[in-house]
Order: C-alpha cells, then structure tokens, then sequence
C-alpha cells in the first residue's frame, strides 16, 4: 500500500519536474552562438538582440561567435547541443542557402532546429565604384549588358549575401559577369572604393555610411519598398530591373526537441527586444528596422526557412558553384 | 598645421579625462597580461569585454578596446623574448634575437628596448596618424591586388635573410609554409584544400596553433632534452634595463623600424604584419656583422618591435579614415562603435571630431602607460626565469593549451598544437629553422590570394604586374633582393672550388 502511494508521489514529482524545468526557463546564463566574427553586422544585431533579452529573461545571454565554413560549424554546434533552451543559434539568410551549398553538411538546416522567429531583414543595395559610367539603374543595366567582359563585381566569398545577391543579379541580366570573390565584406569594400572593382551587391549595414560619404556610387536597394535610411535609392523594381529582390533576414533558432513553453518563452523574449526603443534606433543607423510582431514566431520562421530553401535551390543549382 | 594643433588639443583635453585615462589604464593592462598568456589574444579578448562597453560612452569604450590591442602587442614580445613563445604574428620575429639575449642573460635588456623602441615608434605614429591620416589613406588607396602581390614577394625573397643557418634549408621551409599555407577552402570555388574532412580545418590552421607549436612547445621539448643548455636559468642577469651603450646601438634601428612599420601599417590589406620582417631583414642586411643576428643582436630586437607598434598605430588609419577594418581586430572596434551608434567611415572625422581626435590622443596616452606599465615588470619577469623549469614548463603548456583552446573553443586546435610541436622539435633536430617557415604560412595566403584577384580583375594578362608602377618598382625590388641573397652562396661556393682546386 505504502509502495502505491510512494510510486504515485515519485511519478508526480518527475512529472512536476520536466514541467517545473519548462516553467523556471531559464536556469543559468543562456549562450547564443553567432556562426560569424565578432565585429561583423549578423554579430552587432545578434549583441543588440542579447542585450534587451537578458534583462527580460533575467540570466544573462552570452554571445559566442563560432565562425567558419560560411556559418555551418556554428550552426552545427546547435544542432547538437542539449535541447533545454539555454543554447540558440543566431543565423541569416545563410541558413536556408547552406542546404543547397553545402552537399556534405553533418545537419538538416530544416529539421535539425526548433525555429524561434524572425529578428529583421537587412536590405541589400547595389553599389559601384565611384566613376562607373552610369548615372542611374537603367544606364547601369544598359551598360553591363553591352560589356560584360568589361565589368567586375565582388563578393564576400561563396555563401556570403553579397555572393547570393550578385547571382541573382547576373541571373536576372543575362550575364556572366567576372566575379571576384574576398575573404569578407572589409577587404571588398576597400577595393571597391579604390576602384579596383566596377560593382557590389552588399548589405546596407556595410554600404550605408559609405554611400553618405560619397565613397561609392548606389544604384537601388532590393527590398520590395524604399529603405529609410537611403531614401532617394529607387527600388529595383521601380528602376526596372525585375527578379533581384532579396533582404539579408536574420533568425533566431533553438536545437530540435527544445521543450514548446520554452521556444515560447524565448520568442516572447524576442518580440519584446524587437519593440525595444534602442533596438529600433541602432537597427534604423544600420539601415534596418525590425520585423513585425508576428514574424517573430515559431511557425513563421519555420514555414519561411522551408520556403527560402525551395527559394535559391534552382538559384544556387543553376550558377552550379557549391562551397564543399 | 595650427588646425592640426588645435584638433590634436580638443583630442586631448577628451582623452586626459580622469575616466578616459582610467579606461586606458585597464586596457593596456589587460591587454599586456593577455599577451603575455600564450594563445589568448586580443581578438577574443576583446569579443569578451564588448558587453562591457555597452555601459560606457563611445570614446572610453575605443579607448579602452584599442589599449587592449597595442598592450596585446607589447605583451606578445615578452613571451617572444622570455620564453620563445610568439604570441602575435609580429612577435616571431623578436624570438629570433630577444630570446637569445634572454638565454645570454640580457632578457631586461632586451624587454626594456622593446619597450621603449615601441614608446618611440608608437609617438612617431600618432602625430603622422593626425598630421597625414586622411593624405595617407588617399595613397593607400592606389594599392591594388596587383601591388600587394609585389609586396608580398618582396616579403617572402626577404624571408631566406630570417634564418641565420642555411640559405638551402630556409628555402625548404618556405615551401613547407606555403604548402601549410593553402590548407582550408578555395577562396573562388569554396572547394577544401589538405583539410582531410575535418570541419575545423576548413577555415585554414590557425596563426596562433602552428606558431605556439613550432616554437613554444618544441623549445620547451629542446629544453627538456638537454638539461645543461638552459642558459636561461644558468646566466647570471646582467642588469634589468639596457644600458646607455644599448641604446645607442638601438637607436638607428628604432628610426628606421618607425618608419617602416608606419608605411606599412596604413595598407589596408594587413600590411603590418610585414613590418618587423621588412625590419629585421634591413637590419640584417645593412648590419657591418651581419652573423651577430639569431645570436642576441639587440638591433634584432629594437628594430622589429618599433616596426610592429607603428604599424600597429598606423593600421588605424583605414579604420578612422575610411571605415573600413583592416584586420581582425579592426572589425571587432568597428562593431563596438556600431553597437554605440556610430557608423564607422568618411564621415566620422566630421561628424565626430572629438571622437576622432580622442581616439588619436589615447593612442599616444597608450603606449605612455605601456612603458609605466611594463618597465617595472621587467623586474619581476626576469626573476620569474629564475623558477625551477621543471615547475615552469608545465605551467607554460597549461596557458598555451588554454590559450589556444579559448582562440576558436575548439579541441582540435589544441591537438594541432601538440602535433607542430613534436614536427618542431623534429626540425630543430635537423637543424631548420622555424621562422622562415612562419612568415611563409602567412604571406601564401595573402601573395595567392592577391595574384588571382589581380589575374580575374586584369582579365588574366599578366603584363598588369610590370604595367602598374608601384608594382613593378616593388619587383624589382624583389629580383634586386633575391640577387643579394644569393650572390655570396654563389661567391662561396666559387671559392670553394677554387679552393679545392688549389
């Protein structure tokens, strides 16, 4: 008799306990894993985001910045870290891309996370050096059509967004264009802007304050509508130029089988972030702003990681350069 | 010029704040005792303390970042000279003769050179930073992928003059280096060069890895083989600071080594970390007994270091000036001031004078502080050899095995490690010698790199290399190296056969 009601109050007590776990979330310092160098504009969002979502979490989010390999071994560290919420992968378009660039990968980009919402799509603009002849995107269209040996463009390396959107954008021009690719955005920028290379597709985080200064020419942005920061670049699709639209959209993510009240805790944490005044301020200098409430949700994001894979899938396989 | 006196004056009365100067304090001390730690560097240090910035306004959060980075550098020479063990990449060239003046028991001798050639470079540098930064970016900017391939030729034919043995064997070891040197992706295609499937090698080997493991630890397997030899302990300390006669004989060196480090620091492709191979080799080759180098010469010592603290002021300028980072630690200060509000580039220098100027003014603050900081440590490095090495050499390993480790939080890493210093200890054995092998691992990247850029970017005629100026002045200065190094083998090797013929 005494065993049943022990057995009872030992199975009640596991069960409050992996109940109780979810509700006490978090325990200790929570790590999030940035899958590139510090310093960089994914690892500024990811330190802003960490900042607000501490003091609303009450334990401390550290970021960690596990570069390499195009963001995969990062992003593979979460996908195999323990699933209790305390480890969550902060990743950008790059996410969805690696599937398709990476045939060797050691995880499903799809499966192997617990998707917690979208943080804010950073808008692209195409750039070029400061004497290129053309005054605006239609001079510029007509021009790289007619010489397309003539005409250089850059790229961060294979896998990074200015890879993807200079793709995108030879795709859509029915060109081949000689690209040459830089180990990062710094070294990129700084040719360009020595006139060492004709032209760039890269994220406003990076081309913002030297279009201001007058270091480089800018042509449009690749957003669906104006970005305020850049208010007299036209859109691609005002200037004519159909089919290059991408934004650099970052996420936030938690290993597969982390508890649901968790990832709800955790993207509840990360709508508040996004309301952040501060937040809002220092995203708006970096040429962003962030998502609306609702993207920054579980299905949301899961839904749109599967649908950007389908995205560049063809893209990717077309071009047929591949990072392994 | 008043202009420059008046800006450097509001740079100034921002930096001498209390406060201000209290952050810089922290940040080179922090900085130095990181690089003294083996491994542990400035770039994950200062990763580490960005949070903290956040609660700092703009300036002392910089001013605190970039005293990180120089005291890193100066830090960085004491283990060089000490122990062998280069913390930095501009450190290996200072184990060549620092650490033989150490075992030799002029280890204060050559820790107070070090600092003060660096006090001196690092004031050189700041006023050219002030007077000629936005001038001097400007010409940077005619610096193509085409130029800096020259360059890094010119580096790599200098690179034979690094070894004091065998012109054959330190040939050898640069192609050992560059061979080690194309191990990780294709920059191009993204294709995996000699990484064996192993994800952590796909980004390359690490500075930090193979540098602790050919010289830290194979010097310390050395050391445990032949329990007589270590000089380090045996020599009696002759004076903890360079004499009136030591600093004669350094002051030529500083000069030039200023001026070198502060040409090479402006470009922004990481040009600095030539400058003390460009020093050394200068110093070598102009010396009147060019054999005392590798054997304690302390213009071997002088020289390097004043180069590698310009460059380290002067590798500012493309930051301040143009936004753009030219190295790692560059990135990292340009996401601080981005997490501040301020976007880095053309404009800051208007927008943002006081931020500017301060920034300027801390950086000559700085190395004032390294010198308070580290003069007096000398002292108690120099008794720290003193320790028994059989208590000294497992707490050496220990912070080099934590000190990779914290590079990349990988273990891999640190089986690296243990994997260079067994192929190190094979070499000394042989008789090679490691540094040339070094600076080959970090100029192949760059001189392959730069070559097929300027290929693609010329359309693959070569003749751009001989049709842009600078590029073609800096080949010829290569071919007119090659020809100095290799005319006295020739010369001897002539004699000789006369020799036996006679």
């Amino acid at each position: 008799m005494r065993y049943k009601s022990f057995a009872f109050a030992a199975l009640a007590t596991v069960m409050a306990w992996s109940g109780a776990s979810a509700q006490n979330f978090p325990t200790k310092p929570i790590t999030m894993v940035v899958p590139f160098a510090a310093g960089g504009p994914t690892d500024t969002v990811a330190r802003l985001i960490a900042q607000n979502m501490s003091q609303t979490l009450g334990q401390q989010v550290i970021v960690e910045n596990v570069g390499g390999a195009g963001g995969t071994i990062g992003a593979a560290r979460v996908a195999g870290a323990e699933a209790d919420g305390h480890t969550v992968l902060l990743h950008h378009i790059g996410q969805a891309t690696s599937a398709t660039l990476y045939r060797n990968l050691k995880y499903k980009p799809a499966e192997d996370f617990a998707p917690v919402g979208l943080i804010t799509d950073v808008p692209m603009t195409i750039v070029a050096k400061k004497d290129f002849p053309a005054k605006d995107l239609k001079e510029l269209v007509a021009y790289v059509k007619k010489n397309p040996d003539k005409v250089t463009l850059a790229n961060a390396g294979v896998g990074a967004a200015s890879h993807l959107c200079g793709m995108l954008m030879m795709q859509a021009l029915g060109v081949q264009l000689t690209t040459v690719p830089y180990k990062g955005t710094g070294p990129a920028m700084n040719d360009l802007v020595g006139g060492q290379v004709d032209l760039m597709c890269d994220q406003t985080t990076n081309t913002t304050s030297q279009i201001k200064g007058g270091a480089i020419k800018a042509y449009a942005v690749t957003t669906p509508t104006r970005v305020k920061s850049l208010p007299d670049l036209p859109t691609t699709k005002e200037a004519g130029l159909t089919g290059v639209e991408v934004a650099v959209w970052h996420g936030l993510y938690a290993p597969k089988g982390t508890p649901q009240p968790v990832v709800d805790k955790l993207s509840k944490a990360l709508q508040t972030a996004l309301k952040d005044q501060t937040v809002i301020t220092r995203f708006a200098e970096l040429g962003t702003e962030p998502v609306a409430q609702e993207r920054a949700t579980p299905k949301v994001l899961g839904d749109f990681v599967k649908a950007e894979i389908a995205r560049w899938q063809p893209v990717i396989t077309q071009a047929g350069v591949y990072a392994d | 010029m008043g202009d420059v006196f008046s800006n450097l004056a509001l740079g100034f009365g921002a930096a001498l704040t209390f406060q201000n100067v209290g952050l810089c304090f922290i940040g080179a001390l922090v900085g130095t005792l990181i690089g003294v730690l083996p491994g542990l560097g400035p770039i994950a240090t200062i990763a580490m303390l960005l949070p903290i910035t956040f609660t700092l306004d703009p300036l002392g959060a910089l001013i605190m970042l970039a005293g990180i980075y120089y005291g890193a550098q100066y830090g960085g020479s004491t283990t060089a000279i000490l122990v062998n063990m280069p913390g930095e990449t501009s450190s290996v060239v200072t184990t060549l003769d620092g650490h033989q003046m150490a075992r030799q028991g002029r280890a204060g001798a050559a820790l107070g050179i070090a600092a003060l050639g660096s006090f001196f470079a690092g004031t050189v540098a700041t006023f050219l930073v002030a007077l000629a930064g936005p001038l001097l970016s400007q010409v940077a900017q005619n610096f193509g992928p085409a130029e800096y391939f020259a360059l890094m030729v010119v580096g790599l034919v200098g690179a034979t003059v690094l070894a004091s043995g065998s012109v054959l064997k330190a040939v050898a070891m640069i192609m050992v280096g560059l061979l080690l040197g194309t191990v990780g992706s294709d920059l191009e295609s993204g294709e995996q060069r000699l990484t064996f499937g192993i994800p952590q090698l796909a980004d390359g080997i690490n500075f930090t890895t193979l540098a602790i493991g050919l010289f830290g630890v194979a010097e310390i397997l050395r050391n445990l083989e032949h329990t007589q030899d270590r000089g380090v302990l045996g020599a009696k300390i002759t004076g903890l600071l360079p004499t009136w006669a030591d600093i004669k004989q350094s002051f030529p060196p500083v000069l030039r080594g200023t001026a070198i480090g502060s040409v090479l620091g402006i470009l922004p492709g990481n040009g600095a970390v030539l400058a003390p191979y460009a020093s050394y080799t200068l110093e070598k080759k102009i010396a009147k007994e060019p054999q005392r180098f590798g054997r304690g010469a302390i213009e071997g010592v002088a020289g390097p270091e004043s180069a590698n603290n310009a460059g380290a002021q002067t590798s500012f300028i493309p930051l301040l000036t143009l936004g753009i980072p030219p190295n790692a630690v560059m990135a990292l200060m340009v996401g601080a001031m981005t997490i501040q509000g301020i976007i880095p580039g053309p404009t800051v220098m208007v927008e943002n004078p006081t931020l500017f100027w301060g920034m300027i003014a801390s950086m000559w603050i700085g190395n004032a502080l390294l010198v308070v900081i580290n003069l007096p440590l000398i002292g108690i490095w120099v008794r720290l050899l003193r320790v028994p090495y059989r208590l000294l050499y497992p707490a050496i390993l220990l912070f080099c095995c934590i000190g990779v480790f914290t590079v990349n939080n990988s273990f891999v890493d640190v089986l690296l490690v243990a994997f260079f210093g067994l192929a190190g200890y094979g070499l000394i054995k042989l008789g090679f010698e490691p540094a040339p092998l070094l600076l080959a691992f970090v100029l192949g990247p760059l001189m392959e790199e730069n070559l097929r850029r300027a290929f693609l970017i010329a359309r693959g005629d070569p003749s751009v290399f001989v049709t842009r100026p600078i590029s073609a002045v800096l080949l010829l200065i290569a071919l007119a190296l090659l020809l100095i190094v290799l005319l006295p083998s020739v010369r001897r090797g002539r004699e000789e056969v006369f020799q036996e013929e006679d």
